[in-house]
């Protein structure tokens, strides 16, 4: 008969929690005494141990499912000579003599009583609980604790792969902008699936296990797109006077070296500042205009991307933007930006122009309201005054958010950051 | 025919060089050593080992006069100071040998004579060794690795004359004891020597530039290691300049400023003990790509230069100027040279700095005050010796223990000791912040009973409210 795992009580007032990690794997044997899984109330996590010993027949709750009652059945355990079969129906009988669970909480849906529904088990587990110890320095264990952070996301750079102190500090410092402090692994499940490829018909490949940056990328864009109105628009603007600027300026000194993408987020905050109501975003029940354009810019890094944010870009001279972004762009890339440099922002931009992209229509990064992708200049036909001429063209999609910007309020923007890159003396005004 | 072609080459035989070379050959490399004067370098010849002979002589003469307290009658003790230096000078020929020795057992080829750097190209630098103006070998190899050292800076006004006016090299062996010194400087080793001459019975005095004695230790230990030499009856000058030295037939007269007040001295000696610079002259550094940024030639760490195949390890390499940095510096260069695997870069702030006067101090990591300047939120303990049994069983009730916490992780950032055998208790916190210990391991560690280890303990304690005896 398999033996039941129940749900725990981690105190005689708690009625259920959130059964956080998952230490053993389906197939494991455990003694009495090992560590097999995490629970954790808003108060505290514990572990919980094995009390008999056998081998884990099945994981009936998934890792990272919150609102599991106490006393739930979470698992089941074949104790020695047991045969997989005995397994029919002790699931179902398990579920029947449960006490219901509390909340109906988005509950993974290989908990489905068929057994035979023996589906894969989510990436994520898998790549988590490799079965042995996570090894690590005491500094950086706390400090991963205090943090949120799970050991198991962490490469280790220390002797014999063991997890130090700069490999925490910089765990943290590449995550991507996670304004909410909630667990990414406590995700709801719509980040974690992913529909299967058909049985037999997938050819070899390599897993990579998502890493804190990148499940909170899926995380946050595809709450974007699924919940923001996006609407596109786009112009083209010729930037030979504004690349012949930016020539003139770093000519005549060293100290600098201005690059297009600087010109642009200048242009950018100073449109923003001519068109606040385009500086904003949605709450729910309202609109916060913000009185200052705080500029996310997005920058390549390896495993994913970062976007170090420039206070105020209306506001700053050109040499400022430039070397932030070049102090924060070198820092990114080492892991070593801090929160307050990638939090926050109230516009974006993306510019793939320096990968061939003519134009590209980009994600908006919730809560903001837009956020602008810069394409490559390329050189195109234009007509002027009637005639066929040729003239170095870039085109600028802005994606909107429909709650806050209306069309001709983005259109007013575009228009203005236009002007701007066209005529860029405007931007002293 | 001697063998001209090596893997690695390690000009210099001090702590950093014969390390080096030692570990290079473990590693399977073909190395050769050039040494220009004496295998062991400084540390062993004529620095680290003979001086802490000394102090032990002068260690045993301080409790030999003061044998009454112990219950021990001594009359007519007496320093037969030839005798104090030839057991010093025996034991450095001791262990000069000994490298050689163990050079010879690791396969080094070892050189005797000057190296200098003639070219060549990435993979094959050429090296030239003389000595005495003469050729000894021309030499090819793969990697070569700057171990050459440092020696005493002198200033002008102030420069050495090997009579009247010592650099640490008179000072360790002098022909008659002085009845009054004056020190210049008061880093570790001019406070070695204050310490040695004072315990020997002469007039001592010290004169330090900076606002307080032993710059670079935490300012309330060297507050504390000042009270002590002023109660052992030391001068100390501080924020003062030696500014003359007039010359006699046997005793200097040195003019001190401090601020606008001026001051007259008459010494037997004076110890100029005022800094090094790195020895990177006559090493054909020209013309490579090896920077050199006022007498320390500048390397990341891996211990590389400018210039690709060459590599610069220990004092000349820049501070911290001590032989346990230099071999470690050595070993994680030539670690990665060789493709090992566990080629690790150390981390500076773990480590220890010793100073072997008396009282003993001995620090690793950040002071309190370079803590609380980086942003840390501290948490201090303190623990004084006065509270540990076997310090007042051994007769030194005066010392101090002082660890430094980050508030948030527990992190130990550095901890700080002076007082009775400290030198060899720092190695606990050494190991401590090596493996990123927090203060819970520190507190869960037994510390023997009874032992004057047992005030690290009760120091972590103290920083966190807990402290029992005291």
């Amino acid at each position: 008969m398999p033996i039941q795992i129940l749900m725990p009580a981690l105190s005689p007032t708690m009625t259920e929690g959130t059964l956080a990690k998952w230490l053993v794997n389906e197939g494991d044997d455990v003694n009495a005494g090992d560590v097999i899984a995490e629970i954790e109330t808003d108060k505290a996590t514990m572990e919980i141990e094995a009390v008999e010993e056998g081998k884990i027949a099945k994981i009936v709750v998934q890792e990272g499912t919150e609102g599991v009652a106490v006393n739930a059945l979470i698992a089941l355990l074949l104790e020695d000579g047991e045969a997989a079969g005995a397994l029919e129906g002790a699931v179902d009988t398990a579920l029947a003599s449960a006490p219901p669970p509390a909340a109906a909480a988005p509950v993974a849906p290989v908990a489905a009583p068929a057994p035979a529904a023996a589906q894969e088990v989510a990436p994520a587990l898998a790549a988590a609980s490799s079965g042995g110890r996570i090894f690590a320095s005491p500094l950086a264990r706390r400090m991963a604790q205090q943090a949120g952070l799970g050991l198991t996301d962490v490469t280790g750079s220390g002797p014999n792969g063991r997890i130090v102190k700069r490999d925490i500090e910089s765990a943290l410092t590449s995550g991507a902008p996670a304004a909410v402090a909630a667990e990414p692994l406590a995700a709801p499940a719509t980040a974690a699936t992913s529909t299967p490829m058909p049985e037999g018909l997938e050819p070899a490949f390599d897993f990579e296990p998502a890493n804190s940056m990148r499940k909170v990328i899926a995380q946050r864009l595809t709450e974007s797109k699924q919940t923001v109105p996006h609407f596109y628009l786009t112009v083209d603007c010729e930037i030979d006077t504004l690349l012949a600027l930016r020539k003139d300026l770093n000519f005549r000194s060293d100290d600098y070296k201005i690059s297009v993408n600087d010109l642009i987020i200048k242009a950018c905050g100073v449109a923003l500042r001519r068109v606040p109501a385009a500086n904003a975003s949605w709450t729910g029940d309202g609109i916060k205009r913000y009185h200052q354009a705080d500029i996310s810019v997005a920058v390549a890094i390896e495993g994913g991307l970062i976007t170090p944010v420039i206070r105020d870009a209306g506001g700053k001279g050109l040499e400022t933007i430039s070397s932030e972004m070049r102090d924060m762009a070198t820092r990114a890339r080492d892991g070593k930006l801090l929160p307050e440099e990638y939090q926050g922002g109230t516009f974006s931009i993306s510019n793939l122009g320096m990968f061939g992209i003519k134009q590209f229509d980009a994600v908006i990064n919730p809560p903001q309201g837009a956020i602008m992708a810069v394409g490559a200049g390329e050189q195109r036909p234009v007509v002027r005054n009637g005639a066929l001429a040729v003239a170095t063209v870039m085109s600028v999609t802005m994606s909107v958010d429909h709650r806050v910007v209306d069309g001709a309020i983005g259109a007013e923007l575009l228009a203005a950051f236009k002007t701007l890159v066209e005529d860029p003396m405007t931007m002293l005004l | 025919m001697a063998e001209t072609s090596f893997d690695v080459i390690v000009v210099g035989g001090g702590p950093g060089g014969y390390v080096t070379a030692i570990r290079a050959a473990q590693l399977g490399l073909k190395t050769a050593l050039v040494e220009r004067e004496h295998l062991g370098g400084i540390c062993l010849n004529w620095g680290c080992i003979p001086t802490k002979a000394l102090l032990r002589t002068s260690e045993i003469y301080h409790y030999v006069t003061h044998a009454e307290q112990f219950g021990i009658k001594v009359e007519g003790a007496s320093v037969d100071l030839a005798a104090v230096v030839k057991r010093s000078r025996k034991i450095a020929a001791q262990l000069n040998g000994g490298v050689g020795h163990l050079l010879k057992k690791n396969k080094v080829t070892v050189f005797d004579g000057a190296g200098k750097l003639v070219g060549g190209s990435a993979g094959a630098r050429r090296l030239k060794v003389e000595k005495d103006g003469k050729a000894v070998a021309d030499l090819v190899a793969k990697h070569i690795v700057l171990a050459t050292g440092a020696r005493a800076r002198s200033l002008p006004g102030l420069e050495p004359d090997g009579k009247l006016v010592w650099t640490y090299k008179e000072a360790m062996v002098p022909e008659t004891k002085p009845n009054s010194m004056l020190v210049v400087g008061s880093g570790a080793i001019g406070m070695e020597f204050a310490s040695f001459y004072k315990d020997l019975g002469a007039e001592v005095t010290v004169v330090e530039v900076m606002d307080r004695i032993l710059p670079v230790e935490d300012a309330e230990i060297a507050a504390f290691a000042h009270g002590q030499f002023e109660k052992q009856g030391m001068t100390i000058h501080t924020g003062a300049q030696v500014t003359r030295l007039d010359r006699a037939a046997n005793s200097v007269t040195a003019t001190i400023e401090a601020g606008d007040k001026s001051s007259e001295i008459t010494v037997d000696r004076v110890i100029l003990a005022v800094g090094i610079v790195g020895n990177v002259d006559d090493l054909g550094l020209e013309g490579t790509k090896v920077k050199v940024e006022r007498s320390h030639i500048e390397v990341d760490h891996w211990a590389q230069t400018g210039e690709q195949g060459i590599y610069a390890i220990g004092d000349v390499a820049g501070p911290p100027w001590l032989a346990h940095k230099a071999s470690h510096e050595g070993v994680v260069c030539i670690e990665k040279i060789a493709g090992f695997d566990g080629a690790h870069p150390f981390e500076t702030r773990n480590i220890p700095g010793c100073t072997y006067c008396r009282p003993q101090i001995a620090s690793v990591g950040m002071t309190e005050d370079s803590a609380k300047r980086q942003g840390h939120k501290v948490k201090v303990g303190r623990f004084p010796f006065i509270g540990n049994g076997k310090a007042i069983a051994l007769g030194e009730p005066e010392g101090l223990i002082k660890t430094v916490f980050d508030e948030k992780t527990g992190e130990l950032l550095g901890a700080h000791m002076v007082g009775a055998e400290v030198t060899e208790l720092i190695q606990g916190y050494v190991v401590a912040r090596t493996l990123e210990t927090t203060e819970h391991e520190l507190m869960n560690t037994i510390f023997p009973h009874p032992t004057l280890s047992e005030m690290m303990h009760e120091s972590v304690l103290d920083a966190y409210g807990k402290v029992i005896h005291f």
